[in-house]
């Protein structure tokens, strides 16, 4: 009995010793967050701050736009083209990321053990580079005097520089590399696990070479495919830097979007409101895509 | 009677490294296997037989040299394209799909209809007597049960050749005496030609048709299980498979001189220096001093149960082991440290060439 009571009192302690760590993550993870929250429930102030006074402008303001004349309210398309683009780039580099980081890791976790974390150290040397150094340095390149448009031209494949910069294929561009290790990383863990015996299982009950990698590999490294997807996709939908170097300011994402609000616009409700509509969207589209990954590969759950 | 050939390799050669590294794990290597029987490869680890069931297979290709399926040329034809599937020795099951998924993929892959793949998966699953496991993963099942699911999956598409590498190797001594009797009744009921890869020369002997021995990449000796056992062809077959006794000999006229100075009556061709060898339960004790008989000593006796293992010492220290019926309890029996004669039974003898 006196042994319960002390282990129930050292139960205790254990969490009072970490209650320092946990308030401190309490307080900066959900004291932002109910700011933002608060904030895109108050009215814009006239030099960009807010006034305590409820209004759900700040709200309305992410699908409609009040006519400056009549103050009608009609739908924003301009907004809904940003969120538009927003999401398509994201799935874009999604999808761009797993093309080109799938074979990479395939070919890390095939080397010899003693070369793996070379090849590792490789991937995660940019990480060493600011982002928008990195940014720039591929803006850099595609540019219209840049180096790719330089050496087209020099060996005679185009006549006229390539237009890529400031388009939304710059931005892809951009937004695949800088996330492209993210999408390996997790990659390569889970076929580093693969058990490439199967390989020859697949092979000798006559599958293809298509059929193996479709009906044996991909389901098996599917955790690692949907890590990667989520490390990418969720920095892609809030991406700031990069449409903004490259996008050159008129092809805005989300996050550029925001910005504006809370800077230029003056409008920091409807930044708040934005916001909080990005992490939403975040979650849904998490939720949406985890299920569906999930779906069929394990039918007990 | 000649019987059909189902797999042959001719001059077969795989070569692994390059420059002055390069390793000949298998060393023109020419072998035919008929259709139906259960044939085994035996030999110690490194010795090339999983290298040419893997060229059977279509995972290696050969360095030089041919495979051929019922007589066609199947040697650049990838793995998915044989009628040959395999039971690896890790099993390999496929760890997302469930026991009922795992023994139909290879039916799936061919493009087989539904309805064919489920009836064919329940037939399967009944004959290796897993019928209750159809839906659960693989994860889930024991050791026994999973080589079960391997067997099953090899031989749902109806291959005409089936090969086993090691496959009882990862299980205890009893799941193993289970698994070898099941297998070989497995053989008999679907008919298949089973090439089975083993070290373990009792399993080899128990369940062969026909067994192949290995040694340094080169075939040694093929024959029945009898043959091998009875008729090794050199020191290596004698030694790795069984125990038996080498004795240094000369040949003579009519037999062979043993370095005692006793004469064997035996057959044999070459002349010059040989080696005799005869295994343990054919050498006879006898009274000491019986005419013809070779003298020895007594060293010491370890009791198996069934029969006792006498070590005898021939009168130059050349050492032979003799397996006895263990005597009842009671009855006098060799007692060490005396003084016996040994013969060898007719014809037990062999001359081996190198």
């Amino acid at each position: 009995m006196g042994a319960d009571r002390l282990q129930r009192q050292s139960a205790r302690n254990g969490w009072l010793l970490s209650l320092p760590a946990l308030i401190l993550l309490f307080v900066a993870a959900m004291g932002p967050l109910v700011i933002i929250v608060v904030y895109s429930f108050l009215t814009p102030g006239e030099y960009g701050n807010v006034v305590w006074e409820f209004s759900l402008d700040g709200w309305t303001g992410i699908l409609f736009t009040r006519d400056i004349f009549d103050g009608t309210l009609g739908l924003a398309d301009a907004h809904l083209t940003i969120f538009w683009r927003s999401v398509k780039l994201s799935i874009l580099t999604t999808v761009a990321t797993f093309a080109l980081g799938f074979p990479t890791a395939w070919f890390i976790a095939t080397r010899p053990a003693q070369q793996r974390g070379l090849w590792l150290f490789l991937i995660t040397i940019p990480f060493w580079t600011n982002l928008l150094i990195r940014t720039f340095a591929i803006n850099e390149v595609i540019r219209v005097e840049g180096v790719l448009n330089t050496v087209l031209l020099w060996i005679g494949v185009i006549d006229t520089p390539l237009a890529i910069i400031y388009t939304d294929t710059a931005v892809l561009i951009g937004m695949a590399y800088v996330y492209l290790p993210l999408m390996v990383l997790p990659l390569f863990a889970a076929i580093d696990r693969f058990d490439m015996r199967l390989l020859e299982a697949g092979y000798d009950l006559y599958a293809s070479r298509w059929q193996v990698l479709r009906r044996v590999i991909l389901p098996i490294v599917k955790p690692g495919i949907i890590a990667g997807s989520i490390l990418v996709f969720v920095p892609s939908l809030g991406a700031y830097v990069t449409p903004r170097v490259l996008g050159g300011g008129k092809n805005m994402m989300i996050g550029n979007f925001i910005e504006l609000q809370f800077l230029a616009g003056r409008n920091w409700p409807l930044g708040a409101a934005l916001s909080v509509t990005l992490l939403v969207i975040v979650t849904a589209a998490l939720l949406v895509y985890v299920k569906a990954a999930n779906r069929g590969s394990n039918p007990h759950g | 009677m000649t019987e059909a050939v189902t797999i042959e390799a001719r001059n077969a050669v795989k070569a692994f490294g390059q420059g002055e590294h390069v390793v000949r794990a298998l060393d023109d290597v020419s072998i035919q296997i008929r259709k139906g029987e259960f044939f085994t490869l035996l030999g110690p680890s490194g010795c090339g037989k999983t290298t040419l069931l893997r060229l059977i297979a279509g995972f290696e290709m050969p360095t030089s040299g041919t495979i051929l399926l019922d007589g066609a040329d199947i040697t650049d034809l990838p793995p998915n394209k044989r009628p040959v599937n395999t039971v690896f020795q890790s099993y390999a099951l496929f760890p997302h799909l469930t026991v009922a998924e795992n023994v139909g993929f290879g039916l799936t892959m061919q493009g087989r209809p539904k309805a064919e793949v489920s009836k064919r998966v329940a037939e399967m699953l009944a004959l290796v007597k897993l019928e209750p496991m159809a839906g659960r993963k693989v994860s889930q099942l024991s050791g026994g049960q999973q080589q079960r699911v391997a067997l099953a999956r090899a031989l749902a598409p109806q291959p005409k050749v089936l090969l086993l590498d090691e496959p009882l190797s990862a299980l205890d001594l009893k799941l193993r005496k289970e698994m070898q009797v099941e297998l070989k009744r497995l053989q008999t009921e679907t008919g298949i030609t089973f090439i089975f890869v083993t070290h373990d020369q009792e399993e080899a002997l128990t369940m062969s048709d026909r067994i192949g021995v290995m040694s340094a990449g080169k075939l040694q000796q093929v024959g029945s299980p009898r043959d091998i056992y009875t008729r090794p062809v050199n020191r290596f077959v004698a030694s790795f498979i069984g125990e038996t006794n080498f004795l240094p000999a000369t040949v003579v006229p009519g037999g062979v001189r043993l370095s005692t100075g006793d004469v064997v009556e035996v057959a044999t061709t070459r002349p010059g220096a040989v080696t005799l060898t005869v295994r343990p339960e054919q050498v006879r004790i006898v009274a000491a001093g019986e005419a013809g008989a070779i003298a020895a000593r007594v060293k010491f006796l370890v009791y198996f149960g069934t029969d006792t293992h006498c070590h005898l010492d021939l009168s130059d220290g050349t050492e032979v082991v003799a397996r006895v019926q263990s005597p009842a309890s009671g009855e006098a029996g060799i007692v060490e440290g005396s003084t016996v004669g040994i013969r060898f039974a007719p014809g037990a003898a062999q001359v081996l060439e190198d």
